[in-house]
């Protein structure tokens, strides 16, 4: 339960508590498949929150929701008080930035590239002055090298900027997308099982980057099947159990309800087994 | 196996890819070398002699004492096959041909020399019905070349490693069984060469005025060769002169003196690219022929062409199959502009500049308008919906002749007489003297065209090297992960749309006045002429996508050597996809490989991942193309 990253003690309520991602009713229905049944989540300035629940829960669907890559059927997504347009490239922007579950770095491009491209909303230069090549677009350039390289030195990568992306090891392919998601300057990263197929040691690096981007004032959203890492990381953790938010909580809240360990572990005695039955459409959906 | 490393590479490689040297033929080490250099001093030697005794074989193969024709080529082919040899025996003074000692170096310059040899006698035998057309001096040929191919087989060749005992081959299918299939595959995959690894002194430690006075020669060289071959009169001499050179590249390339020239030319950046232009500007001077001044035209054309082509589908990944609807677009628009009496508007005569203008306009507008509705299409459904628009823009203008539609490009017919351009009182259609060179009307276009391909190489640059060039990448490696990254996809693919067509536009400018008439036929999607939209792609796939030199090389290619070999011409479709299936086969990243798609083909060959880093410009890993 604890953290080698050196960091003053977070009180349970966020240091401002103000809202940053509110989610309210959110359902996405695929056909006649409920995905996300009426989910509401926030998230507040300098929280971790995550998100758990079985295989197929609607995790992944949720987050497509949020990031604009599906338009929820019904319910708004807001950020910072405005309601989010259902276009990924508004809401990177705005000021979300995600990981994917598959890692989906840009493979036959150098590591550093793959953060410049983060870059992309936070930079203005045009076709034009890529012609032109002006004074401005130099600045310009400069200043997104060097703070993308500042990105792979935080995430330990600044050694491997010039390597191809594909060639990197899998652990730091997820680093990458962190430090990718990180190069748009988001006031909230959402991460999409950022330590599957990880080893501890891995996992435990992955923590502290998680921690350390949190000490930067950005707030967190993670989904995890880890639940050491979940219940290390999250001032707050969301249980979605069929596309339905079951409990949201402490911790310890969340590892105590008993409709959790039964999501995950089935109903104890005779009852009907919960599991094997939960056929919602994340896997599929995420392409 | 074919390996043309005209790939920037370096010394900086892992040495622990394996790598096993063997001769085809078992022979004393002495004995070989002995063969190999009586072999190139006998073949050299025939060349003086007369290979046949009537003149009608293409190129005088009867005189003696002087080489003609395809002996020339059989000449050039055996001294540089024996000076290469030299060097890789150590000699002092040779070694400079044969940087890293290979004799793998050797064994393919003298099957260079072994195939245009025998295609010529071979050729003469036919030509003239049997072999007693052949004078001694062929036989000797024959016998010379032979003796050095067999010695270059002696030589110890670099090759890949020995196949593993317990080794299986799936691949064979049912004849897995058979043990003389297996044998002779195994025999065939040891046998392929391999030498991308060797290491080949850094040329960069040279005088960097001897470095410059290097890309200089090659250049010069390279320029003499290429009017060289253009001004073979026979399709004969030519296939000769094909052979001697691709495998002669081939066999320089392996002796790592590509790499080297490569070295040079990146240390030198400025220099090169300013030689270069140079070189290009001085061939109308290097030779008096309007025929190849025209096709420098025509070649610089669908070289710039294709270079639009390849920021669409070679950086942003959008397969346009109806892409040669834009230089129509450009041409036409200019056509309209150019005073012509058959234009709608017949009194208008727009100056060069503003005919430019109107044409890249006419096609930016025409591919925004064909971008909009269809790049919101992905994959197959793109390359279907722009292989109609291709069409329906041929057809359209096919039907605006005032019968079927409003006049406006007199249908079939088309727009003639386009009188020709004139730029600050520089008539482009007149001969015009400078010095003692007379410059015609296709060299005077050829130079205004190298003036727009420069352009357009540049544009082509700039954009691939920026935020909008990095965000094509993205979209064409994964468009999904790229818009959550903040890339606004439609909009970028967009602007990629609009400038490839723009590009194409521009040149369709000068493709209008050049041929003097515009009429809807060459724009299609494939055809036996040039431009249509299949070539286009051809060329750009041939090259290599995504790299600036690739598809001009790619579009010279296809475009000269049909044209030189004439017996090809029935055939000239079949003999595309043919090229085409090979490449993809073997040099799927194309004849000038883009780093990122060397890597991408070439992984399990010798770049296991993480082995080998890509480094910066200076150390591209490109060599694994063996």
């Amino acid at each position: 339960m604890t953290t080698t990253i050196p960091q003053q003690p977070t009180p349970e309520q966020a240091p401002d508590g103000a809202p940053l991602l509110q989610a309210s009713g959110v359902i996405m229905r695929f056909g006649g498949l409920t995905a996300v049944r009426d989910v509401d989540l926030t998230v507040n300035t300098g929280e971790i929150v995550g998100l758990i629940g079985p295989n197929g829960a609607g995790k992944t669907t949720f987050f497509n929701c949020l990031t604009g890559l599906y338009v929820p059927t019904e319910g708004t997504v807001s950020y910072r008080g405005t309601v989010l347009p259902p276009k990924p490239h508004l809401v990177t922007k705005a000021g979300i930035a995600r990981t994917f579950q598959n890692i989906r770095l840009f493979a036959n491009m150098t590591v550093l590239e793959n953060v410049l491209v983060g870059r992309h909303t936070r930079t203005r230069e045009g076709l034009m002055s890529a012609l032109i090549r002006g004074p401005g677009y130099h600045r310009a350039e400069a200043r997104s090298r060097a703070r993308a390289m500042e990105l792979l030195e935080f995430t330990g990568l600044a050694a491997k900027a010039d390597h191809l992306a594909r060639n990197l090891p899998y652990g730091e392919q997820r680093k990458l997308e962190i430090a990718r998601a990180l190069a748009s300057e988001p006031g909230l990263l959402l991460l999409d099982e950022p330590t599957a197929g990880m080893n501890p040691q891995e996992t435990r690096a992955t923590e502290e980057l998680v921690f350390a981007v949190r000490d930067q004032g950005i707030a967190v959203l993670v989904i995890e099947h880890d639940m050491r890492f979940i219940f290390n990381l999250c001032d707050r953790v969301a249980v979605l159990v069929q596309g339905e938010k079951l409990v949201e909580g402490s911790s310890e809240v969340v590892q105590q309800d008993e409709r959790v360990i039964a999501a995950y572990l089935g109903e104890p005695f005779e009852a009907a087994p919960a599991e094997g039955q939960q056929t919602t459409g994340e896997q599929e959906n995420d392409r | 196996m074919t390996d043309i490393p005209l790939a920037t590479a370096e010394a900086v490689l892992a040495p622990d890819t394996g790598r096993r040297t063997a001769p085809f033929i078992p022979l004393p080490r002495n004995a070989a070398r002995a063969a190999t250099l009586a072999g190139a001093v006998v073949t050299i030697a025939s060349t003086f002699m007369s290979w046949t005794y009537t003149t009608d074989f293409p190129g005088d193969l009867t005189v003696s004492g002087y080489p003609g024709g395809l002996q020339v080529m059989t000449l050039i082919g055996a001294i540089i096959t024996g000076v290469v040899a030299l060097g890789a025996f150590r000699l002092k003074g040779a070694a400079w041909l044969n940087p890293s000692r290979s004799n793998n170096s050797v064994l393919l310059l003298a099957l260079a020399t072994l195939g245009t040899t025998w295609y010529t006698v071979i050729d003469i035998a036919a030509k003239l019905g049997g072999i007693a057309n052949l004078d001694p001096g062929g036989f000797v040929a024959a016998v010379g070349s032979l003796l050095l191919f067999a010695g270059a087989l002696a030589l110890p060749i670099d090759r890949r490693p020995q196949e593993p005992a317990d080794a299986e081959y799936y691949e064979l299918g049912r004849f897995e069984k058979s043990a003389l299939v297996v044998r002779s595959y195994v025999w065939l995959r040891e046998a392929r060469l391999h030498h991308a690894d060797m290491r080949v002194a850094d040329a960069r430690k040279l005088n960097p005025w001897l470095q410059r006075l290097v890309i200089v020669v090659v250049y010069a060289l390279g320029l003499k060769i290429l009017t060289f071959g253009l001004a073979t009169d026979y399709s004969d001499i030519f296939l000769g002169y094909l052979i001697v050179v691709a495998v002669g590249l081939w066999g320089l390339g392996a002796g790592g003196l590509l790499r080297q020239f490569q070295q040079l030319t990146h240390r030198n950046k400025r220099f090169a690219a300013t030689v270069g232009i140079i070189a290009a500007a001085a061939y109308p001077f290097a030779q008096n022929n309007e025929h190849w001044a025209n096709l420098g035209v025509s070649v610089l054309i669908v070289g710039t062409v294709a270079l639009g082509l390849n920021i669409v589908v070679g950086l942003t990944g959008l397969l346009d199959l109806g892409y040669v609807a834009f230089l129509g677009v450009g041409a036409y628009a200019a056509a309209l502009v150019s005073g012509s009496q058959f234009s709608i508007w017949s009194g208008v005569q727009f100056p060069f500049w503003a005919a430019a203008i109107t044409g890249m306009a006419a096609a930016c507008v025409f591919g925004v308008l064909i971008g909009a509705p269809t790049l919101r299409l992905r994959g197959d459904y793109l390359a279907i919906v722009t292989l109609g628009f291709g069409e329906i823009f041929r057809i359209v203008v096919r039907n605006l002749d005032g019968v079927s539609g409003p006049k406006v490009t007199n249908g079939p017919n088309g727009i003639a007489q386009i009188p020709d351009l004139s730029i600050f009182g520089y008539n482009l259609g007149a001969n015009h003297d400078i010095g003692s060179f007379t410059l015609g009307r296709f060299a005077n276009y050829y130079l205004l065209m190298l003036v727009i391909t420069m352009i357009v190489v540049l544009v082509f640059t700039r954009a691939a090297d920026s935020r909008i060039g990095r965000s094509w990448i993205a979209i064409r490696e994964d468009e999904t992960a790229a818009t959550a990254m903040g890339i606004n996809g439609f909009r970028v693919k967009l602007v990629a749309f609009a400038l490839g067509a723009s590009l194409a536009g521009l040149a369709g400018t000068v493709f209008a006045h050049v041929t003097n008439s515009v009429v809807p036929d060459p724009y299609q999607f494939s055809g036996p002429v040039p431009p249509n939209s299949a070539f286009l792609l051809a060329a750009v796939v041939l090259g290599g996508m995504g790299t600036v030199s690739g598809p001009i090389v790619g579009a010279a290619l296809l475009y000269v050597i049909p044209e030189k070999l004439d017996f090809l011409s029935k055939y000239e479709l079949f003999a595309f996809g043919l090229a085409l299936i090979l490449i993809m086969r073997f040099r799927p990243e194309g004849i000038i490989p883009n780093r990122r798609r060397q890597l991408e083909f070439h992984e399990d060959e010798t770049t296991a991942p993480g082995k080998r880093p890509l480094g910066d410009d200076t150390v591209p890993a490109a060599t694994a193309g063996a």
